[in-house]
């Protein structure tokens, strides 16, 4: 079926040659930080993780959100997603790999990875993480590829598929439990230190990644002769919309447990992140973006008559994607770290070279989604033909 | 043989890329014929034998080294019993680099000839020679 | 204390085996002879090794001369930014030593008072828990909080967890650290340097406890007041650590954490 992906417009070509370039300076700046070190980077002895494992932690979300289209699929039967599951299983298999990519190039010494699995530590969530994610990504590909295929052959496919698939679906939900893991259990970072981030993980997950999923499949109707559905996108709505809200009614419990308790420990990060600390405030705008994209989002999700727009939804997940990106790709993850062990306030923010390393992983997914996509349409083109 | 016009300059590309070990030696002959020659301190040479028979040396060193980290660092285990019963401390740096302090005629010779590069040297600290 | 062990050793060490003193006879012994010949001496096992800091002996001198010692023998570099600075033990003022245990009458003497800090070698310690690779583990036999540059992928994951901010990274290759700060590096032949992209910290210098000398730190600032820093084993109830612990206040670091510190500040 790679062949589809070698036959398309020039507007795909021209698209396929601007990701590759993308990546090309991407991977020049990887350069740069492979002969110098990570001090290239913003990430400091305080905040030691900062833009790349966010965007890992963030990714991990959009893969784990494919089983949002899955699961009602399956389990509840709902046959009008059977038509864009696949959707799903190949937006998270680029997404799985973006997140591979970031702990890679998050490594100090990225060659030597190979020891996690030649001694790994079974008490490290990282080494669980790992775990998780490559047979989430072996699962997905596996899957994608043999129901596709089976689709293009005009037969069902084979029973054992069926075995996997259930499987993915609570494995979708374990991926991005353990990453939540990696906060959720270390003592000395309040605001990591909660037993509702796995919950506040997966809430986010399940309203950032449909959201960018019915995105992708306005684009799809878009540019290609297959349409994945009025009735889908509308149900994907529904998802979003709930989700969305949940997610925000955790972080409001957060901040009550933070602020009635007014234990100094639980609010420090929060008022850094959202007045600043100490005459620092770095992330201060970025939080409040979040925040007020978050509202418009829940005011255009909550009132059905909006939802159900294709125009203003596309405005609410475009919101919904800003808005849990900064909450999780950037604020959690630095936010955590301020202030450090000694209460002092030691801000990050991301140097060029870190971005555009980053540019390159997101271009390197975006270059794997949108050929794993060319294929999907046109099988789908070819059987509807 | 249809396509025989792409087929066989293809074939004969593949073929000279293939041998690019070959004719890049006919171009630049000479260099393969020098054979490594680790020269010993005058520390080693009074010192007649190293902590093992040197064809043990010569080919195990690299796994010898491998071992003594892990059992340093890992297993607090300093001190290494040679074949004949003496005991050394195990170091790099302090033991090995004792005699062989001119590592750019000893180790080098044979890790450039071997194109070797070993990464010891990131961290462990060369010797300083001529001194 | 306030024997000088290492140079006692080294002298009783050389004498036993050549009946000589002095320079000319350690050129005469086989490399690494003399270090073989220190093993078995006493101070080379404990079964939990601890620290008592006296703060009414420690002052600035004392510190600055331990930080001083400690980072000269481990070729750590100074990088003269905060940024990616490497430390393996310095000082801190009470208010972040102790953070969040302070109040707002203490007068300023106390809030500014600076206290010595390394790694904690916890018994309990986080950092060993996350890490994926095993390159820092909790040692059984002494309790030392080790850690394997060979092994260490510079995922950062443990200094994440450490509560005490007790591990830096390599943000840098060491040896690119800047000239003009590091005109002697490395300060220590005898000793690794490390290389970019793997985490460092207090090893309660292992290499040297091997060879029955106390830490650098230990060492240093007994030679300048004795007993302002104590070193022993916290299992012994007999050790000098232990009779000081039992008869003076003293406090650790966040036990609240219940990673177990064993550093602990005699106030």
């Amino acid at each position: 079926m790679l062949d589809k992906a070698i036959k398309g417009s020039q507007i795909y070509w021209g698209w396929i040659i601007f990701l590759l370039a993308l990546i090309g300076v991407g991977f020049g700046f990887y350069l740069y930080q492979w002969f110098e070190g990570l001090r290239i980077t913003g990430m400091s002895r305080d905040v030691s993780w900062g833009f790349y494992i966010g965007q890992l932690t963030y990714f991990v979300g959009v893969a784990a959100s494919g089983v949002m289209v899955v699961l009602p699929c399956y389990l509840h039967d709902y046959k009008a997603f059977g038509r864009i599951t696949i959707l799903g299983e190949f937006l998270a298999v680029p997404a799985i790999i973006i997140c591979l990519l970031f702990v890679f190039v998050d490594l100090g010494n990225f060659p030597r990875f190979i020891n996690m699995m030649i001694h790994p530590n079974l008490t490290s969530i990282l080494f669980w993480d790992a775990i998780v994610l490559n047979v989430y990504l072996f699962l997905n590909i596996l899957i994608g590829w043999n129901v596709l295929s089976a689709e293009r052959k005009g037969i069902h496919y084979q029973k054992w598929i069926k075995i996997l698939i259930y499987i993915s679906i609570p494995w979708a939900f374990s991926i991005h439990t353990v990453t939540a893991f990696l906060y959720a259990g270390i003592p000395g970072r309040h605001y990591w230190l909660t037993a509702i981030l796995a919950a506040r993980f997966l809430s986010s997950a399940f309203c950032s990644g449909p959201a960018l999923l019915i995105l992708l499949c306005l684009i799809v109707r878009k540019v290609t002769k297959f349409d994945p559905g009025k009735e889908q996108i509308r149900t994907l709505g529904g998802i979003v919309a709930y989700a969305m809200i949940i997610n925000v009614f955790f972080f409001l419990l957060e901040l009550f447990t933070a602020f009635y308790s007014q234990i100094p420990g639980h609010m420090h990060s929060i008022v850094y992140l959202f007045v600043g600390l100490e005459g620092h405030g770095k992330l201060v705008p970025l939080m409040w973006i979040a925040t007020a994209f978050a509202f418009i989002a829940l005011v255009i999700l909550i009132v059905p008559g909006f939802r159900r727009k294709e125009g203003i939804l596309t405005v609410a997940c475009i919101s919904v994607i800003i808005s849990t990106w900064i909450d999780k790709g950037f604020g959690l993850i630095v936010g955590g770290f301020i202030p450090n062990s000694f209460e002092k306030v030691f801000e990050y923010w991301p140097t060029v070279p870190e971005v555009f390393i980053s540019v390159g992983i997101w271009a390197t997914g975006l270059f794997i989604l949108t050929v794993l996509y060319k294929i999907v349409t046109a099988v789908k083109e070819e059987v509807a033909a | 043989m249809y396509d025989g016009w792409k087929i066989i300059p293809g074939l004969i590309i593949f073929l000279i890329l293939l041998l690019f070990p070959l004719w890049n030696q006919a171009f630049h002959p000479g260099k393969a014929g020098i054979t490594p020659n680790p020269e010993l301190t005058e520390t080693a040479k009074n010192a007649e034998k190293c902590i093992e028979p040197k064809p043990f040396m010569k080919t195990q060193h690299m796994k010898m080294l491998d071992e003594w980290r892990n059992e340093v660092v890992r297993d607090a285990e300093r001190y290494y019993k040679s074949s004949e019963g003496k005991e050394y401390y195990k170091s790099l740096q302090i033991t090995c680099l004792e005699c062989h302090s001119n590592k750019s005629k000893f180790c080098d010779q044979c890790h450039n000839y071997m194109g070797v590069d070993p990464f010891c040297w990131d961290c462990h600290i060369e010797p300083k020679e001529n001194e | 204390m306030g024997i000088d062990r290492r140079e006692f050793l080294k002298i009783a060490g050389l004498s036993a085996m050549m009946g000589l003193g002095g320079k000319a006879a350690f050129d005469l012994l086989v490399p690494g002879e003399v270090e073989a010949s220190l093993k078995d001496t006493p101070l080379t096992q404990a079964k939990r090794w601890g620290m008592v800091v006296d703060m009414d002996k420690m002052n600035d001198e004392i510190m600055d001369r331990c930080v001083e010692a400690c980072h000269r023998i481990h070729n750590v570099p100074d990088w003269g930014d905060p940024k990616v600075e490497i430390k393996w033990i310095w000082k801190e003022t009470y208010e972040h030593t102790f953070a969040g245990q302070g109040h707002d009458y203490q007068g300023e003497e106390f809030k500014e008072r600076n206290f010595l800090i390394l790694c904690n070698h916890c018994d309990n310690p986080a950092c060993c828990r996350v890490c994926p690779t095993k390159a820092t583990w909790k040692r059984e036999k002494d309790g030392v909080v080790m850690m394997d540059p060979h092994r260490c992928i510079g995922c950062r994951f443990c200094m994440a967890a450490c509560p005490f901010g007790a591990r830096s990274f390599n943000w840098g290759d060491p040896r690119k650290a800047p000239e003009e700060l590091n005109t002697q590096f490395p300060t220590n032949r005898d000793y690794p340097t490390r290389t970019k992209g793997v985490v460092e910290k207090c090893n309660l210098c292992a290499e040297r406890i091997a060879k029955g000398q106390f830490p650098a730190c230990v060492e240093t600032a007994n030679e300048i007041l004795k007993d302002s820093l104590v070193f022993g084993d916290l299992e012994d109830p007999g050790s000098n650590v232990r009779k000081l612990l039992r008869s003076r206040y003293a406090i650790r670091r966040k036990p609240e954490l219940g990673t177990g510190p064993n550093i602990y500040y005699v106030v």
